[in-house]
This record gives C-alpha cells, sequence and structure tokens, in this order.
C-alpha cells in the first residue's frame, strides 16, 4: 500500500474520531442541567425575559436538536468555537495561542522520558541483579503512586526554594530578552522542573517496557547470528537488539500520549506555566465551561496528530509493519 | 492457595498489604482517637508541626493531621467506587467484544479507541464542571474515562479462552451465552482482571486527588487533593501544609500498587 493511501486514510480515520468528539461535547453541553440561554444571560450579568428570547434565537436555542447540532459543527468547522464571557474573547484564539506552550512541555517530557526511560532499561536488562535493575524496579511503582501536582510541588520546595537554581514558575522573565538565544536559554531554564515531574512518571514506565524488550531481544537468534559474525557488543545491543526492543516502547509511548497532556494540565497548575492546562484551570475557577470546551477540543485534536505520529514512527522503526497499517 | 502462598512469601507484597490496613485503620478510628475537629481552629494560620499539632496547621489555622485523617476517606470511598465502575464497564466491553467477535467486535473497539484518545482528565473536567462536583459526579465520571485498558484486557481473555474445550463442553451442554460469558469463562479468566482492578483502584485515586486539586471535588467533603490545592499559594511559606496530604495519598497509592505487584507475580509464575 502506498504512503499516500495510507496517510489518506489514517486523517479519515482521525477526522472521524474528531467528529465523535465534537458530538459528545455537543450532548453533553445539552445534557447538563440547566438552561443554556439562562446561563448566557447570567455570565451577560442578567437579562430580561424579551432579552432573553433574543439570546435563544440568536444561539439556535428554539430549534430542533438535530438542527441545533449541525448549526454547532457548522460553528467549529468554520474555526468558532464559542465566546468566552470571562476573558471576553473568542474561544478559538484563547485556545490556539496555548497550545505551544503546551506542546514544548508535553515534548520536552516524553522526549527526556524516552531516552533516560530506555538507557535504564538497556542497563537493567543487561545486569539483572545489578544497581540499575533495582532502580527500574523502586522508580517504576514510586513514579506510579506519586501523585504528579505533589511531587511537582516537591520539587519546587527543593529546587527553587531551598536550592534555588530553578525559576518557581511562568515560561519566561521578564527581565530577560524577549528573542534570540538569551530567550531560548531562559525558556529552556523554566523548562527543566516542570518537564522533571512530568517525565518522572512516564521514565518510570518506558524504563520497565525497554527492560522487558530488550530482554527477550537479547535472547533471540539474529543476536546470537549477530554475536557469531564478530560484531562489537556495543553494536550488538544498540543497532540490533535496541531497534526491537523499542517497538512496544513507542507503542506506549504513543497510546499514553492523552495520559501526559492530563499530566501537564496539573503541572501547568503548579508550575504557573502558559499553556491550556493553566487556562483550564482559570476556566474552572470562573465556571467558564465554553472555554474548557475548547481546550478539550484542542487536547483531542492534539491527541489524534500525536497517533497520527506515532504510526508514522512505528513504520519507521519496523519495515514489517509498512505492510499491515 | 499456591497463589496465596506465593503473595504471603513476598516480603515487598506483605509491606503493601501491612501498609494499606494500617492507612485503612487510621482512617476508620483515627479521627475519633485523635479527637480534634478538623473545621476547629486549634493555632495561628500556617505554623509549623510542634507537639500540639504534629503536621502543622493550614492557612486558616487548622489542625492538618486532623484534616489527613478525615480527608483519606473520601479519598478512599471514591477511589474505590469510580474503580468498580471502571473494570465494570471494562470487563463487560470486553467480554462481549471478545466472545461475540465479528461486526460487534468492530463497533466496540471503535468506541474503545475512542475513549482512549479522549483526553481523560480534561473530559472529566467537562463532565464534573457541567454536572456539578459531587461524590456520585466525580466517581461516575473517573469510572467512564478509564475503563479501556481493563476492556483490551478482558477481550484477549475471552478471545483466547473462547475456543477452549471446556467452553465447548459447556455449550454442547446447552448453556446459554449469558452463562458461558459469565459463569465459565470469565471465572477463568480472572487472573490478569484482579490485577486490573487493584491497579485501577490506585489510578482511581490519584484522579480524584487531581481533580479536588484543581478544585473540582466534592466541596462538602475534605479529600487529601483539596487540601493541597487549597493550601498551594502558601507551599513556599508553609511546606508541611501540602507535604503531608500528598504524602498520605502516596503511600496509599503506593501500597495499592505494591499488592497490585505481588497478586501480578502471585498469580503468574513465570514473571
Amino acid at each position: 500500500m502506498g504512503r499516500l493511501v495510507w496517510l489518506a486514510r489514517r486523517l479519515v480515520h482521525g477526522l472521524g474520531l474528531m467528529l465523535a468528539v465534537l458530538v459528545l461535547n455537543f450532548v453533553l453541553v445539552r445534557l447538563a442541567p440547566g438552561d443554556p440561554a439562562v446561563v448566557i444571560a447570567g455570565e451577560m450579568g442578567g437579562a430580561s425575559a424579551q432579552v432573553m428570547e433574543q439570546i435563544r434565537a440568536q444561539y439556535g436555542l428554539d430549534r430542533s436538536m438535530p438542527e441545533q447540532l449541525l448549526r454547532y459543527l457548522g460553528h467549529v468547522l468554520s474555526g468558532d468555537l464559542g465566546y468566552s464571557f470571562y476573558f471576553n474573547r473568542p474561544v478559538a484564539g484563547l485556545v490556539f495561542e496555548r497550545m505551544g506552550a503546551t506542546a514544548l512541555l508535553v515534548l520536552a517530557a516524553i522526549g527526556s522520558a524516552l531516552v533516560l526511560g530506555t538507557w535504564l532499561g538497556i542497563v537493567a536488562a543487561q545486569r539483572p541483579r545489578g544497581v540499575a535493575a533495582q532502580m527500574v524496579a523502586i522508580v517504576s511503582v514510586a513514579g506510579f503512586a506519586a501523585p504528579v501536582f505533589w511531587t511537582g510541588m516537591m520539587l519546587l520546595l527543593a529546587f527553587a526554594s531551598y536550592w534555588p537554581i530553578f525559576p518557581v514558575s511562568g515560561m519566561e522573565d521578564v527581565g530577560q530578552p524577549r528573542h534570540g538565544v538569551g530567550w531560548l536559554v531562559d525558556v529552556a531554564h523554566h523548562l527543566v522542573l516542570p518537564a522533571s515531574t512530568l517525565a518522572m512518571i512516564y521514565m518510570a514506565q518506558y524504563s520497565r517496557q525497554a527492560r522487558a524488550g530488550m530482554i527477550a531481544a537479547l535472547g533471540a537468534d539474529y543476536i546470537r547470528t549477530a554475536r557469531a559474525k564478530g560484531l562489537g557488543e556495543a553494536r550488538v545491543v544498540y543497532r540490533h537488539a535496541l531497534a526491537n526492543a523499542m517497538i512496544p516502547v513507542i507503542t506506549i509511548a504513543g497510546l499514553q500520549f492523552g495520559q501526559v497532556l492530563a499530566g501537564a494540565v496539573l503541572v501547568e497548575t503548579v508550575y504557573s506555566w502558559p499553556g491550556l492546562g493553566r487556562l483550564a484551570y482559570e476556566s474552572i475557577l470562573r465556571r467558564d465551561s465554553p472555554t474548557l470546551l475548547g481546550i478539550l477540543l484542542g487536547s483531542s485534536v492534539m491527541v489524534i496528530l500525536a497517533n497520527l505520529a506515532t504510526d508514522a514512527a512505528y513504520r519507521l522503526a519496523d519495515p514489517r509493519m509498512r505492510g499491515v497499517l | 492457595m499456591r497463589a496465596g502462598r506465593t503473595f504471603a512469601s513476598n516480603p515487598v507484597a506483605l509491606a503493601g498489604l501491612t501498609m494499606l490496613v494500617a492507612i485503612v485503620l487510621a482512617l476508620v478510628f483515627g479521627p475519633v482517637l485523635y479527637g480534634v475537629d478538623a473545621l476547629d481552629i486549634v493555632n495561628a494560620p500556617l505554623s509549623a508541626p510542634d507537639a500540639e499539632a504534629p503536621f502543622g496547621t493550614d492557612y486558616l489555622g487548622r489542625d492538618i493531621l486532623a484534616s489527613v485523617l478525615l480527608g483519606g476517606r473520601a479519598t478512599l470511598l471514591v477511589g474505590i467506587t469510580a474503580a468498580l465502575i471502571s473494570v465494570s464497564i471494562g470487563v463487560t466491553v470486553g467480554a462481549v467484544a471478545g466472545y461475540a467477535g465479528g461486526r460487534i467486535d468492530a463497533v466496540l473497539m471503535r468506541v474503545t479507541e475512542f475513549f482512549q484518545v479522549l483526553p481523560a482528565l480534561l473530559f472529566a473536567m467537562v463532565v464534573v464542571m457541567l454536572f456539578r462536583p459531587s461524590l456520585v459526579t466525580v466517581a461516575l465520571s473517573i469510572g467512564v474515562v478509564s475503563w479501556t485498558g481493563t476492556a483490551r484486557l478482558a477481550r484477549a481473555e475471552f478471545l483466547r479462552l473462547k475456543g477452549l474445550e471446556f467452553v465447548e463442553a459447556a455449550r454442547a451442554e446447552g448453556a446459554t451465552d449469558l452463562r458461558i460469558v459469565f459463569r465459565v469463562i470469565l471465572p477463568n479468566g480472572m487472573a490478569p482482571l484482579v490485577v486490573s482492578a487493584t491497579l485501577a483502584v490506585g489510578a482511581a485515586m490519584l484522579f480524584e486527588g487531581g481533580l479536588s486539586f484543581l478544585g473540582l471535588g466534592d466541596p462538602n467533603l475534605i479529600s487529601w487533593g483539596r487540601m493541597i490545592g487549597q493550601n498551594r499559594s502558601y507551599l513556599l511559606d508553609a511546606w508541611w501544609t501540602v507535604t503531608f496530604p500528598g504524602l498520605a495519598l502516596f503511600l496509599t497509592v503506593l501500597s495499592v500498587a505494591l499488592i497490585g505487584d505481588g497478586i501480578n507475580d502471585a498469580l503468574d509464575p513465570r514473571s
């Protein structure tokens, strides 16, 4: 199957999922207790019976449910995600602006967790009774059990207060340059603590996967062949075995993207990182449901794109998959 | 029985079980034995731990130890309820998909995939906010978003078991599909599902902690997550306000995870 056909099929699939998210959003809002017109009037600061009728007509609340659903889908397609009365601006722009910061945090966390976790897993697989193997065992249980918002605060206490080598909050300093290398260094400096907090959970899981994958791979026939050919140990481990051991790790990383995003919501709240999660926290405080729904949509798009990227990475890592997907 | 003995000879699993029993006892009897009302103001706001209040006081001057003892009840209750909901949905979906196969399987797996793509925490936040935070909405929303792993596991078990001889035998005896699914196959596929259910309790407690931390817990109940969320602005001045409730949540989930690992090792001799 050609690459273009594959890509087209995956895109249609992604759009189908997106449509399902939209329908679910619509159903939820309609199922929720309370008349939407009353809510809108409340956000505007109260309205007379006449204005209420106007609101109903303006938002199409006087039409039938299927009509309302079509109307809602039409709005979303034209880039209209509703209006936030608290932020006093359209939700779409608000969400779009914050996506970059969240993507940076999530990718930095997954990237460092992948590198460190895989390395820990390899070392643990090579020496099953060694220090690294025991660390993998401990870290993977502790990483599952630690509430991410709490570990974030503990790291903050340690590395921004008692031993203040990292900033307490935000993504950039007002006093620092807003462009060039100086800005990049400043953002990276702010990124270290939130990204490490988020990475710790997933590093644990990746290391477990990588360890299992490496143990299986190192026992396989093709590894014996590679060794018999006289290849160096490093080449055998890092080129031959790792390529196969990485496949389950990539699968897990792709499947968990939505969870990492959820973790980012909590971590952003702790570190005041100006992304979607922080926006979500602010909209909860103000009971601003249009914004929260917009964030749910925006993050669903991010998850679907991430799954697409994972599938592509899969095809690159494992030539056998090219015929299957 | 052999599994029970393997579990009992695993020191890490036993440590987890001991820890969980101790925590549950502390939550059940602690508030009465300690005798301090979690809502009473006992000292100046944000006073450090001392003999009077071993965990210090919060931003209103309330005893943190008293709140930790009381707050765990909501966390544990929501965690167990949500895990029950999640496991029931997961096992039902997985069982039907794996047993029926064909088109039903395809549709159910599409639904599962959809819920896997949906960012769980954000979806739960929307549900809880739209339907007002309460013990019921929080537990339901957590259960509804976290069943996909169990469903996949159950489906795999049913696919593996449904072709085996003892199932054929039950069918030959004229057992109904319902009976085969729940009385014949399910008991034989229990092992991985028990582990999954145990871990689900831990995950649901963390999930509840996250929602309460964000201010979406039941407003009438103290919970560990809510304590952390309410005291977060005082973190740098009063570390104890956040550290102790978080430590309690961490240790509780840790004990559940250790038990889950122990059950896994006991039921699966290969690992």
